[in-house]
């Protein structure tokens, strides 16, 4: 029977992340919380609106109203990474060797690990960032479709054109998708190599969460009564392949997913703040946390596929441990 | 409020205010955010530019319109909105109601329609009214080289016609006869350096269905019985001047005799409606004519029905609801104005005639 391990704090969890594998809480108000041989807080932005998790650097990416980006690292280290003035930084994402991304009105920018910044216009807002998982390239999710910009060199920017606006962008692990989030109750994709699109439509809500399953081979996302999970193994990608739905409730709307680091197994969590794991091959449902105070905005596995650190919109967070 | 959980059920009224560069917009920010009235603003601005104060839930978004991907030329929203509502709203504790401030040459509708359109800022914020800042002695130009003022005007609930000081009496009532023209339903107030008591803009509930039609003795009765409820200023020169002849008629449009005027209102009485011809009709409306639709309002006598129906849209948004009971003695009369372009009003007149309860 799974154990939860309470922390009840006040404000929007932003994201809830394992750092070392101590879990940490960024909260909308800039204090990240971990839970180390007690409670303990430290300050980042002045008003946190995105965190990215940099797995490969262990640190946690946040972006503020103060437009700020700082790096937060287990042990309670704030480290200022970036400043663009007055304007809210509304995006971050890292990418390999230490770089990281993060978006101001209708630019952004990459800061590279030795401090160097490379600022990206666009005619339109900056929505959404994601890192390719391979080589120095990273989108842009904007109106009318992605950009795709290669940092390190002077290439001309890929465009991938999709009329509406798209506010969310991720690459899969193996480089050869691209998925945007739509305002629209949908996601969009283009396969790379010949830039096919995908259609993902059918949402009764907006989507605002996505997880890759290990090896890139399913999608899952928010926006649905079920965490819907899409096939991403062939080689088109999901087209012509109905998702899978999982976890499906008639009275509550997953607003978090986060698949398991090795199996086929997600953590779906539900608007009314319950968590669930459901595993891929026949649907079988473990109750993890009970409805709480608020949706559930954010969750992540550890590294011994143990434990799943949870935040919500009420600041009721928590950890989960699956092994007891 | 103290815990999470109430402000989750709270909506924050937004007030959205438009206006050409100079007509004033900026100072009545400074007053709304200056000013001892014990509540807290969030203000989202294009760029920080004359703010004279400094304040943290002050916040520079750059207008970023978005056409919805439903085919329908008219559902847009402001993307920048949407996302700069989201982040305030995730710390709600720190502001009582936000303000938007549009440029000069913003289209009111994407910024209204965000608010009725995009499920996260509709659960979380409500649209309280559209006030419109109007130099008294730049609008006759600013009508003939753009059509943003005369949108601004026409959308608005409330109209300040401020720097009445640069006009003389005449002019002025030539003004606000252009303005009433555009817009026979909004509030007008005659100000000098936006000097108007705050609460004639702020928590107006203007798209309040409960309040709307209630606590704006203009609304609708503009044409008949009109006239000097609303006039709380000054200078007033003793007439209202009307740029119709007649009172009698209970309908007309007028593309207006008044110069560079494009946009008309359609204002329609009738009698106790039958719901199921009402319904169908007005839905039709405002699919055929949702483009040409700026605004619409009214209130509805369903026969059989003891309580009053209002609705009120936006292009092909409409809104309806039960407000309250009739009073005694109060005429069961059914009335509804719509604001735009390119209306047939015959046509109008006609359809909304033929679904009167026989």
């Amino acid at each position: 029977m799974p154990t939860v391990a309470p922390l009840d704090l006040q404000g929007h969890c932003i994201a809830a992340v394992f750092l070392d594998d101590v879990p940490h809480f960024a909260l909308a108000d800039g204090a990240v919380h971990r839970l180390d041989h007690g409670h303990k807080t430290v300050q980042a932005n002045d008003g946190l609106l995105s965190a990215f998790h940099d797995g490969a650097k262990d640190r946690l990416i946040t972006g503020g109203e103060d437009g700020k980006v700082f790096a937060v690292r287990a042990g309670g280290e704030v480290a200022e990474l970036a400043s663009a003035g007055k304007k809210w930084i509304t995006s971050v994402a890292a990418g390999p060797q230490g770089a990281i991304a993060y978006a101001s009105g209708k630019t952004a920018f990459v800061r590279f690990a030795d401090g160097k910044i490379r600022e990206f216009s666009h005619p339109r807002s900056v929505e959404g960032l994601a890192f390719s998982p391979k080589g120095m390239r990273f989108g842009v999710a904007r109106y009318n479709g992605a950009t795709l910009h290669f940092p390190a060199a002077d290439g001309k920017p890929v465009d991938l054109e999709w009329a509406g606006a798209h506010t969310g962008i991720t690459f899969s692990p193996d480089g050869a998708f691209v998925v945007t989030t739509m305002q629209e109750n949908a996601l969009h994709g283009w396969k790379l190599a010949d830039g096919k699109h995908m259609r993902m439509t059918g949402y009764p809500g907006k989507v605002k969460s996505l997880s890759w399953a290990p090896k890139g081979k399913w999608l899952a996302s928010s926006g649905a009564p079920a965490a819907i999970v899409w096939p991403f193994s062939g080689k088109d990608g999901p087209m012509g392949k109905a998702p899978l739905e999982l976890g499906t409730r008639g009275n509550a709307m997953v607003t978090s997913v986060a698949c398991h680091p090795s199996q086929d197994v997600v953590a779906v969590g539900y608007d009314d703040g319950m968590v669930m794991a459901v595993r891929f091959t026949d649907a079988k449902e473990v109750l993890l946390r009970r409805p709480g105070k608020g949706a559930i905005t954010s969750m992540m596995w550890d590294g011994q596929e143990r434990r799943v650190a949870f935040g919500s919109a009420a600041g009721d967070c928590g950890v989960i441990d699956i092994s007891a | 409020m103290s815990n999470a959980t109430s402000d989750a059920l709270t909506q924050i009224p937004v007030t959205v205010l438009t206006g050409y560069l100079g007509a004033g917009k900026t100072t009545l920010l400074n007053r709304i955010l200056s000013e001892n009235h014990g509540k807290r603003y969030a203000v989202i601005v294009n760029e920080f530019g004359e703010i004279g104060i400094d304040n943290e839930l002050i916040v520079e978004s750059d207008e970023e319109i978005y056409e919805m991907n439903n085919g329908c030329v008219c559902c847009t929203v402001r993307g920048d909105l949407i996302r700069v509502v989201e982040g305030l709203m995730r710390r709600p504790g720190r502001f009582d109601a936000i303000v938007v401030e549009t440029t000069g040459l913003a289209d009111p509708v994407p910024v209204a329609q965000t608010f009725f359109m995009d499920d996260d800022v509709r659960s979380k914020t409500k649209l309280d009214a559209v006030v419109a800042l109007v130099d008294a002695k730049h609008l006759p130009l600013r009508l003939k080289d753009s059509r943003e003022a005369e949108d601004q005007i026409a959308f608005a609930d409330v109209i300040v016609l401020n720097k009445t000081d640069l006009v003389t009496p005449q002019e002025l009532n030539k003004v606000e006869a252009t303005v009433r023209a555009i817009n026979p339903a909004a509030r007008i107030h005659r100000t000098t350096r936006a000097g108007l008591a705050l609460s004639e803009v702020l928590d107006r509930g203007a798209f309040d269905l409960s309040r709307a039609l209630e606590n704006d003795p203009h609304f609708l009765e503009a044409h008949d019985d009109h006239d000097h409820h609303d006039h709380d200023h000054h200078d007033h020169d003793g007439h209202h001047h009307h740029d119709h002849d007649g009172h009698d008629h209970h309908h007309h449009a007028h593309p207006s005799d008044i110069h560079d005027v494009t946009v008309q209102s359609v204002s329609l009485r009738g009698g106790e409606m039958d719901p199921k011809k009402f319904f169908p009709w007005i839905e039709k409306i405002t699919q055929m004519e949702g483009p040409n639709i700026l605004r619409l309002k009214g209130i509805i006598a369903f026969k059989g029905d003891a309580d009053r129906y209002v609705i009120q849209g936006v292009h092909m948004i409409i809104e309806g609801d039960h407000q309250r009971a009739w009073k005694d003695g109060e005429k069961h009369e059914s009335r509804l104005v719509f604001i735009g372009r390119e209306l047939d009003a015959e046509r109008l007149k006609k359809s909304f005639d033929a679904c009167q309860a026989a």
